[in-house]
């Protein structure tokens, strides 16, 4: 703002909004600066402090007082505590402020009431390309201003002493630039704002197959009706050949209210289902239960085998007439005196004992539950029964672990984002660029040229520039 | 031949292009400066070859990623965005000797990644969350970001060592006034080789602007893919937490400039302040625990 060629062009200084301090304190940037010193130097304290911990562990690492002390402050939630959100608030205004006393100038510049060009504003630059021209400098006028409109947009001639000055000028545009991308922080904020206020964010397990109309609360546990129903269909994991888990993947299908099947789709983990303003992310998957196992059943005495396969609730006659077998169903974990046996198959069980002349001496009537663990193939036998149940094989259902999220915010955040690039580019890399290419007869034959121009930013770009253009000039006939 | 033999021949030409620019800037030899930049070519080249390989390597090997998935990748990475840009600026600006401390760093990258024990080459497998196109965005934009500034970096320390005196035209009177005016001949003939003072403070401010837009682009992009994967664009996880404590130092930077008397000497210091936050945030968050743990 201080290297600015052209806030003198309007005649006028800033406004002064003199007499109102806080007014002043607000559109001042030494409080951006400030403020930003301040976000920047707060923020670290929460990635050395781990956020959103337990009591007793934060009891455990800083002793009781300093925790009782930081607890005041929030600092074990800082980023959510209501000095930080007042920060974020001071920086709003600030920008808010800053922004109102500044367009009105800005405004004046680039739409003034005439476009004047002074002379002695180029003359005073100490960046200048000269060349002598040998042509007729009425001739050199008519295609420099050719060449000026063409690269400028625009051109204007002026008569001066003893030759004519050309001058051109774009880009007065882009000195709104700045006002773009403080604008961005705004919508940013204001996205951030709308989502914590009317948003929420979930997670719900589904086994496969079943359907769910509501999820639970992060932080609280309360459930929240979705407004419509979710079928968990299937589930596919595939993995590298290193073990580690390449991609999963889970069928859901929307179902409203009318039982009408209206959407249904494979989620992964960076490709989530959207529905009336819900998005359900692939967070965690697991085993749920099993479909369907396949038992191998051995005779203790003969050695003969067979194999059944079983769907829970399934009863079945064991061979040689050894009575029945019932399966109940598939437990994550089983207790076995004092010991967790792990994932495994509980059954009911009626054996008929077989006497030595191998008649069935009794018909059972006597259930008994039996344990068969996924991981200890040999379990059953130590119970000593006539036959053995060991797991050959089965079939896994899944659950699917769903982080439900509603933001909508998350527009306004994004349109933020795409003004901030926007904003951003504008007032890096394109200025307000004004040209002078002076035109003089020579005592002679031919002309004297100099050209000289200035931008509102990144002067030694613009340098470069002129001294292309120069040359440009140069090469025409 | 495979990406890590080139790679480490890389490593040893961005050596010798190190040390081309370090000599023509202590001998005074222009020469040295201009065979710096054709090695520095050859460096590069082999940089982009490597890269390019190991892309190849990892579909052979049934992974099929982009190479920007681990710290190896990476820091070769952030070598060749330092090389590209530097490259860009000298022919842009026709100055060579200001390669002096920024090819160093393109070396000490390439070379910590090449030398570290604790830094695997190996091509591993992407977690199901890193597919996406947006991480190849996020890292490609965060890199050139990183890039930008580590250049800043590179001249404002030929800034500070530049004394005043020697500085032509000057648009900025401040510049002039603030500065020490440091004197001994000897060391004054070295530095008089560096380009003016107004040059380099605009090719500061010039590194820090292109560096902010693409450390703002990179934290939007890792954000869009926080939303795509987790449904928050926003966790304050460390490394994010770092990344826009570093955005705010250069964010403090540009409006500083802004303020009177903010140029040269002090611009050069906040910028090397801004790019020891670009270090922590790519080093030092591997000792926090989150998120980004695995880069
Ligand atoms: C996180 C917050 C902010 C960011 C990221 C930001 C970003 C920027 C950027 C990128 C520029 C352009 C710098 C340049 O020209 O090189 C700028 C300029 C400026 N900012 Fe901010 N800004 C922020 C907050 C504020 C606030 C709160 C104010 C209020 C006083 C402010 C006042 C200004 C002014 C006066 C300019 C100069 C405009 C001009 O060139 O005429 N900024 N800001």
């Amino acid at each position: 703002m201080t290297r600015n060629n052209y806030e003198d062009k309007t005649g006028k200084p800033y406004p002064a909004r003199a007499g109102n301090p806080v007014w002043n304190l607000f559109k001042s940037v030494k409080l951006t600066v400030v403020l930003l010193l301040l976000l920047a130097a707060t923020s670290v304290i929460g990635t050395l402090i781990p956020q959103n911990g337990t009591e007793p562990f934060y009891v455990e690492k800083y002793g009781e007082v300093l925790f009782k002390l930081l607890r005041v402050f929030d600092i074990f939630n800082m980023y959510n505590a209501w000095w930080f959100i007042l920060l974020l608030l001071l920086l709003s205004i600030n920008i808010i402020v800053c922004s109102i006393d500044k367009l009105g100038t800005t405004w004046k510049i680039i739409f003034p009431d005439k476009v004047s060009f002074h002379i002695e504003k180029f003359r005073r630059l100490k960046h200048k390309e000269e060349f002598e021209s040998y042509l007729k400098p009425e001739s050199l006028e008519v295609k420099y201003l050719s060449f000026i409109e063409k690269t400028f947009g625009m051109a204007v001639k002026e008569n001066i002493d003893n030759g004519v000055a050309i001058f051109g000028e774009q880009g007065r545009w882009t000195r709104l630039g700045v006002y773009v991308v403080h604008l961005s922080i705004l919508l940013m904020l204001a996205g951030a704002v709308i989502g914590g206020i009317w948003g929420f964010k979930a997670f719900v397990a589904i086994p496969e197959g079943q359907t769910v109309d509501s999820a639970f609360l992060r932080d609280s546990d309360t459930p929240v009706e979705l407004g419509f129903k979710l079928r968990y269909n299937s589930f596919s994991v595939t993995f590298y050949d290193t073990g580690q888990p390449k991609e999963f993947k889970s069928s859901l299908t929307v179902i409203e209210a009318d039982d009408k099947e209206t959407i249904t789709k494979d989620i992964v983990v960076n490709d989530p289902l959207r529905y009336k303003g819900l998005s359900f992310y692939q967070s965690t998957y697991g085993v749920d239960s099993a479909k369907s196992v396949i038992f191998k059943i051995t005779n203790k005495k003969s050695g003969m085998t067979y194999t059944r396969k079983m769907e829970a609730g399934e009863t079945i006659d064991i061979p040689e007439s050894g009575g029945k077998f019932t399966l109940t169903e598939f437990v994550q974990g089983y207790n076995f005196q004092g010991h967790n046996l792990g994932e495994g198959f509980v059954g009911k069980l009626d054996e008929k004992k077989i006497n030595e002349t191998g008649k069935i001496s009794g018909e059972g009537g006597e259930e008994k539950e039996i344990y068969i663990p996924v991981k200890y193939p040999t379990f059953d036998k130590m119970r000593g029964g006539e036959f053995f149940f060991e797991i050959q094989d089965y079939e896994k259902k899944y659950y699917t672990g769903l982080q439900v999220t509603k933001d909508p915010g998350v527009w306004y955040v994004y349109s933020g984002f795409i003004f901030m690039i926007i904003g951003c580019w504008i007032t890096f890399f394109m200025s307000h660029q004004s040209i002078c290419v002076e035109i003089t007869r020579k005592a002679g034959k031919g002309c004297n040229v100099v050209v000289s121009g200035s931008a509102n930013r990144n002067s030694q770009s613009m340098k470069l520039k002129i001294s292309r253009i120069a040359s440009k000039l140069k090469g025409i006939r | 031949m495979n990406s890590s033999i080139i790679l480490s021949i890389t490593t040893f030409v961005y050596a010798f292009a190190s040390v081309l620019y370090i000599g023509s800037w202590t001998f005074k030899k222009d020469v040295m400066a201009k065979a710096g930049f054709f090695v520095l070519v050859a460096g590069f080249t082999g940089n982009t070859m490597g890269i390019i390989l190991r892309w190849v390597e990892s579909y052979k090997i049934g992974y099929g990623h982009a190479p920007f998935s681990n710290m190896y990748e990476s820091l070769v990475f952030f070598s060749w965005t330092v090389a590209a840009l530097y490259l860009f600026v000298e022919v842009k600006y026709r100055e060579r000797i200001i390669g002096v401390f920024a090819t160093p760093l393109i070396f000490l990258a390439i070379a910590y990644a090449s030398l570290s024990p604790s830094i695997s080459d190996r091509i591993a497998p992407l977690l199901p969350a890193l597919k996406s196109n947006w991480l190849i965005a996020h890292v490609i934009t965060c890199f050139l970001g990183y890039a930008g500034f580590a250049v800043a970096f590179g001249f404002s320390i030929m800034y500070l060592l530049k004394p005043a005196k020697s500085g032509s035209s000057s648009i900025l009177p401040e510049v002039n006034s603030s500065d020490s005016q440091q004197s001994g001949t000897k060391f004054n003939a070295l530095i008089a080789r560096l380009p003016s003072l107004d040059l380099m403070d605009e090719l500061i401010h010039q590194m820090v602007m292109f560096g902010f837009l693409f450390l703002t682009i990179g934290i939007i992009t890792g954000s869009v893919w926080a939303n795509s994967a987790w449904g928050t664009y926003w966790s304050w996880d460390p490394k994010e937490t770092w990344s826009l404590i570093t955005w705010f130092v250069y964010a403090i930077l540009l409006h500083l400039r802004m303020m009177r008397g903010w140029y040269g000497k002090r611009i050069a210091w906040v910028s090397i302040i801004g790019f020891m936050a670009v270090l922590f945030t790519y080093f030092g968050v591997n000792l926090l625990p989150g998120l980004h743990s695995y880069i």
